[in-house]
């Protein structure tokens, strides 16, 4: 990538140049410098731990802290957080990938079949990317609740389905998902409904910037509504399929707030729900706090790691414009 | 396109990978440690089979052991029952009482939920949401088996709404043996002693007065000790009642008293939890802490000997009390087991597997004292001879909203030290609450 | 007027889900909230009977609330300027061709995907001050091995508040012209939210780069090779070419820190709590506290909806200027 633009001439002299890598190099430094305590608190041994030399390389590389923050200690009382981890998985992909297809075909309708009142809804739909979340809490549940009474018979009817014993843990993982309080389904269906401003923002801007002549030429080839997405627009859409996927599964994955008032049983908690339990707690040390957090920001660096240069070229995209 | 195609194949391979790591890390964590991944255990039983839904923030620790050995009890007397044992950690409750707060209202109750005995109940809106234990105080005895003081910090609106399972002294000052040795230093029992052993220990380089007051409650907490120790039992009490003024000249030394000790306390205390400021005592770098019992829990789980205890100045003779109880929601999802489950947190056997653990004093008074930790009998000692105030910080004295606006008034006072605004706010909130005219 | 084809009843139903869903779960429940905040809805019982405004006349007159809004302000004013400012520097210095870009935009970028909790988890330590008596911990232990110990200072544990004094020049001036009032602490700058607002821009401005360094990438290299034919120097390219072209951008990235900063809640929860003297409280918190400590439903729902308003301010304006230029276009 870079290769390719080398060889134009540099803008600035040399002297400048240092100095141009001196600040970057300290600017990382310091986004760095939280990372680094993160990582080295977590792999100290226990008897290491100490503010006063909370900066020094660990004297022992000790996986013991992340261990513990995984597994949970019966002796002092803590539960780990691995049972919560595959709960957010649980919750974030399938609540990801339905508000992306949601947001795409929102996004779709309102850049290529503008109808009337188009630009009352779109701006109406994108307020509410904006309010507290806090103003809606209440309601919410109490919304949550009777949906549950709604879904309640498939759940039943999923619970009482025969299957081989082998499959046994089957039909209640999938109860889990049907919507209601209390439930990953319920949860799915809070962050796909306040997912759908951000994701409809993404992708109308997205397929704004696709020449609308696409559309008129598939039109003249007898395509309709469904055949252009299909065939068309969903082709095209990766990169903005790319940052929504990015956005959602960060913003899903680092809630607080809805996994912490929807969903009141352990079993179901999503992983920040249970980093604050044993943040929370007075009687775990710091070092496997830190380390718990380390895990549960483990699969969103990740995600910025392997798909953040992708992100960035949605940006480029301009897709994110506003 | 076969850019776009390359990408779908990388998303999709980061998924999958991710999803065998995960499947096969989950499968390891079963192995290891069963009990933190009962996941799907939740919905793994029969439907018909009976449950029970205890709500608590005893998420770790001492606390989360005592409702384990609690929970063993029942299971033991209730075979076949499943408890969902629902806790929320965190900010001291306040996030498991959003939690209590959301089901209750939206008609989704726990059977039953940790509550502080005393006014706190008011909160919760007792005639709409919790059903009167009236029945089952008269059915196990218990107007026998709790002190008297208790019981009228129980009863609310002429009801019981909650079974007390333990008693809390809060005012209590921790301090580091060895610091007071080396000093030649006695704890001190009043104010003015207070003030002659921290100007000692100042001089050493010694943090005198150990706070933390990162969640709020903290400095409420410690004034409740001071106005008491200057006030004594009875006017403290009367502050609750309107008997007592909140304009008395015994405020304003309260508060006076109070400013002086914080020029004496640690200069980051905002930064720390009470527990972060009592590690200033386990390394040996502060002297003392006024806490409540809770802290000696917390000094056993880190195999700390050297503290010792005694009265905050001005209190010795009084004990500053707080209970923990648990509600009964109004049509329980699980009448039976809920009520099964109230029996045993009433009950004797119940209370001696709970208490020792938890770090606090049986709410009976016939729990077998050998089974507690020396500091545990001696506060079980004062529980029966001392008065018996209530704590105002942890819900015992006043409705919420009063005891919200108090710690709020404290909060601010803890930085800005304005006497005399501090006492008005303090009187205004007394005015709000309907007790001062 | 074009025809109700099949394809545009299809292409209504299909957007109907989302817009349903929107209107029962943003604006049925703020209305439910609005609702709530004019009753006297004081426990957890609802309890419907109207009041009026008198939740929000009370609101105004406490004193935590007001210190809510000065902190809020403080927040906003300084973690728009520091996003904006680094953004728009980092990405300025990337865009020189510089070598190993990919690694610095991903450093900046990353602590984006980290949740408010973490973040405040990990800058409570770093920024723990330590006392005189323990020794210095953290950013303040890292000062002083650097030789720059008077940097050191109380972070969000001193409760320090600028503001004008009423003894001063200017205290007096104003109080001659009636504003005496604004030479109060209530009208101050807090301290403690600085540590705050560093936390929360380590988070964000990678992301204001990210923005910043796409529009720097839309501007065609012509524009500057043109200025600089014409003698133009750096700086003046920048000036009075670059930073007018990226106004839209910076638009952008004002509403979304904007909207962030006002309803921070997550990050001081996790990091300062409330802070010494409330001088980290902010309104979000104050709901929680107020709803979920309190069951004071009727106050809380009131300051969620001021903080409503507040953000409407921002936002709707915004809104109605995108669909504007839109529609021009």
């Amino acid at each position: 990538m870079t290769a390719s633009r080398l060889p134009r001439p540099s803008r600035l002299f040399r002297p400048q140049r240092l100095l141009i890598y001196l600040i970057l190099i300290l600017t990382a430094a310091f986004f760095l410098l939280p990372v680094y305590v993160l990582l080295i608190t977590g792999l100290k041994s226990f008897q290491e731990i100490n503010l006063a030399t909370m900066w020094a390389w660990p004297r022992n590389l000790s996986l013991a802290s992340f261990a513990k923050a995984w597994n949970g200690s019966q002796a002092e009382g803590f539960r780990g957080l691995s049972g919560s981890f595959l709960n957010s998985v649980y919750l974030t992909v399938p609540a990801t990938v339905i508000s992306a297809m949601l947001g795409s075909i929102n996004g779709y309708v309102l850049a290529k079949w503008r109808f009337r009142g188009a630009d009352v809804l779109f701006p109406a739909m994108l307020f509410g990317m904006f309010i507290p979340y806090q103003s809606i809490l209440i309601p919410l549940v109490q919304m949550l609740q009777r949906v549950g009474q709604i879904t309640k018979p498939l759940s039943v009817a999923l619970l009482a389905l025969s299957v081989p014993p082998a499959l046994a843990w089957f039909p209640p993982w999938l109860a889990n998902f049907v919507p209601a309080y209390g439930t990953i389904g319920g949860l799915i269906l809070v962050h796909v409904v306040y997912g759908i401003p951000i994701t409809t923002l993404i992708f109308r801007n997205y397929y704004a910037a696709i020449p609308t002549e696409l559309i008129e030429a598939a039109k003249i080839d007898g395509a309709g509504l469904l055949g252009i997405y299909r065939w068309v627009l969903f082709p095209l859409s990766m990169p903005g399929f790319v940052v929504v996927i990015i956005w959602q599964f960060t913003s899903i994955w680092n809630d607080f707030l809805f996994g912490l008032i929807v969903t009141s049983r352990p079993a179901v908690q999503p992983i920040t729900v249970a980093l604050n339990n044993l943040a929370g707690s007075y009687i775990v040390q710091w070092n496997v706090q830190m380390a718990g957090a380390l895990l549960a920001a483990l699969p969103t660096l990740l995600i910025y790691i392997v798909l953040g240069r992708f992100f960035m070229r949605g940006l480029l995209a301009g897709s994110l414009k506003g | 396109m076969s850019h776009s195609k390359r990408l779908l194949f990388l998303l999709f391979s980061v998924f999958t990978i991710g999803a065998i790591v995960l499947t096969a890390c989950g499968g390891a964590a079963t192995t290891a440690a069963p009990a933190a991944t009962q996941a799907p255990a939740a919905t793994q039983a029969p439907a018909a089979a009976k449950k029970l839904e205890i709500f608590s923030w005893w998420t770790a620790g001492g606390e989360a052991d005592g409702l384990n050995a609690m929970f063993d009890i029942y299971k033991a007397a209730n075979p076949g029952v499943e408890i969902i044992n629902a806790t929320v950690a965190g900010g001291a409750g306040t996030n498991a009482k959003a939690v209590l707060a959301t089901r209750l209202t939206g008609g989704d109750p726990p059977d039953s939920f940790q509550l502080h005995a005393g006014l706190e109940v008011e909160k919760y809106s007792p005639d709409q949401y919790l059903q009167p234990l009236d029945d089952l105080y008269a059915s196990e005895g218990l107007e026998k088996v709790f002190p008297k003081d208790l019981l009228s910090l129980l009863k609310y609106q002429g009801h019981y709404w909650g079974v007390p399972v333990n008693i809390h002294r809060a005012n209590v000052l921790w301090y580091n043996k060895q610091i007071f040795a080396d000093n030649n230093l006695k704890p001190p029992t009043t104010f003015d002693e207070f003030f002659t052993v921290a100007e000692a220990l100042k001089a050493k380089g010694i943090v005198p007065l150990v706070l933390g007051t990162k969640e709020g409650w903290e400095s409420g907490h410690t004034f409740e000790t001071i106005l008491i120790g200057t006030l004594g039992a009875e006017a403290y009490k009367g502050l609750w009642t309107g008997k007592t003024q909140w304009t008395d000249p015994g405020v304003t030394q309260a508060l006076e008293t109070y400013k002086k000790m914080l020029t004496y306390a640690n200069t980051d205390h905002s930064a720390l939890t009470w527990s972060e400021g009592a590690q200033y005592l386990v390394d040996g770098k502060g002297a003392m802490h006024i806490m409540g019992d809770w802290t000696d829990g917390w000094f056993t789980s880190k195999s700390y000997k050297g503290y010792g205890w005694a009265p905050v100045p001005g209190n010795a003779g009084i004990f500053d009390a707080l209970s923990d109880s648990f509600a009964l929601a109004k049509n329980p999802p699980h009448a039976d087991e809920a009520t099964a489950w109230l029996k045993v947190a009433g009950s004797k056997a119940g209370q001696e597997a709970f208490n020792p653990k938890k770090g606090s004093i049986c709410a009976r008074t016939d729990c077998d004292l050998s089974l507690f930790n020396d500091y545990l009998k001696s506060a079980a000692g004062d529980w029966q001879k001392d008065a018996i105030v209530p704590s105002v910080t942890h819900g015992a004295a006043a409705i919420e909203s009063w005891a919200t606006a108090y710690k709020d008034a404290m909060a601010l006072f803890a930085t800005s030290g304005d006497v005399a605004a501090t006492q008005a706010a303090l009187q205004q909130a007394c005015v709000d609450a309907k007790t001062c005219k | 007027m074009r025809r109700l084809t099949r394809d545009r009843i299809l292409s209504i139903a299909l957007i109907t889900p989302s817009a349903v869903a929107i209107l029962v779960f943003v604006y049925g429940f703020i209305g439910f909230t609005g609702f709530a905040s004019l009753t006297h809805w004081d426990t957890l019982f609802p309890d419907y009977t109207f009041v009026g405004l008198r939740n929000y006349a009370k609101l105004f007159t406490i004193e935590r609330f007001q210190l809510d809004l000065r902190n809020t302000v403080t927040f906003t004013v300084f973690f728009l300027l520091a996003c904006l400012s680094v953004g728009f520097g980092l990405a300025v210095l990337i865009d020189q061709r510089i070598k190993g870009e990919g690694l610095f935009r991903s450093i900046f970028l990353f602590p984006m995907a980290i949740s408010f909790v973490v973040t405040g988890v990990v800058w409570r330590w770093l920024l723990a001050p330590g006392t005189e008596q323990t020794g210095s911990y953290g950013v303040n232990l890292l000062f002083e091995q650097a030789g720059l110990g008077f940097l050191r200072n109380g972070w969000y544990t001193a409760p320090i508040i600028w503001h004008i004094s009423s003894e001063s020049t200017l205290g007096i001036l104003l109080q001659s012209i009636g504003l005496g009032f604004l030479a109060s602490p209530k009208f101050g700058i807090s301290w403690p939210m600085v540590s705050v607002v560093i936390a929360a821009t380590w988070q964000m401005s990678g992301y204001t780069m990210a923005m910043y360094l796409a529009g720097l990438r839309g501007i065609p290299d012509e524009l500057r090779e043109a200025a600089r034919v014409d003698g133009a120097t750096e700086f003046q390219i920048y000036r009075y070419i670059i930073v007018p072209l990226l106004t839209p951008i910076t638009l952008s990235a004002v509403i979304i820190l904007g909207h962030i900063s006002l309803k921070i809640f997550d990050l001081v929860v996790a990091m300062t709590g409330s802070g010494p003297g409330f001088s980290t409280d902010v309104p979000a918190f104050y709901m929680f506290d107020t709803t979920f400590r309190g069951n004071h439903f009727a106050e809380g729902a009131g300051i969620a909806i001021i903080i409503l308003l507040v953000v409407a301010v921002l936002i709707i304006p915004y809104l109605i200027y995108s669909a504007r230029t839109e529609v021009q276009q």
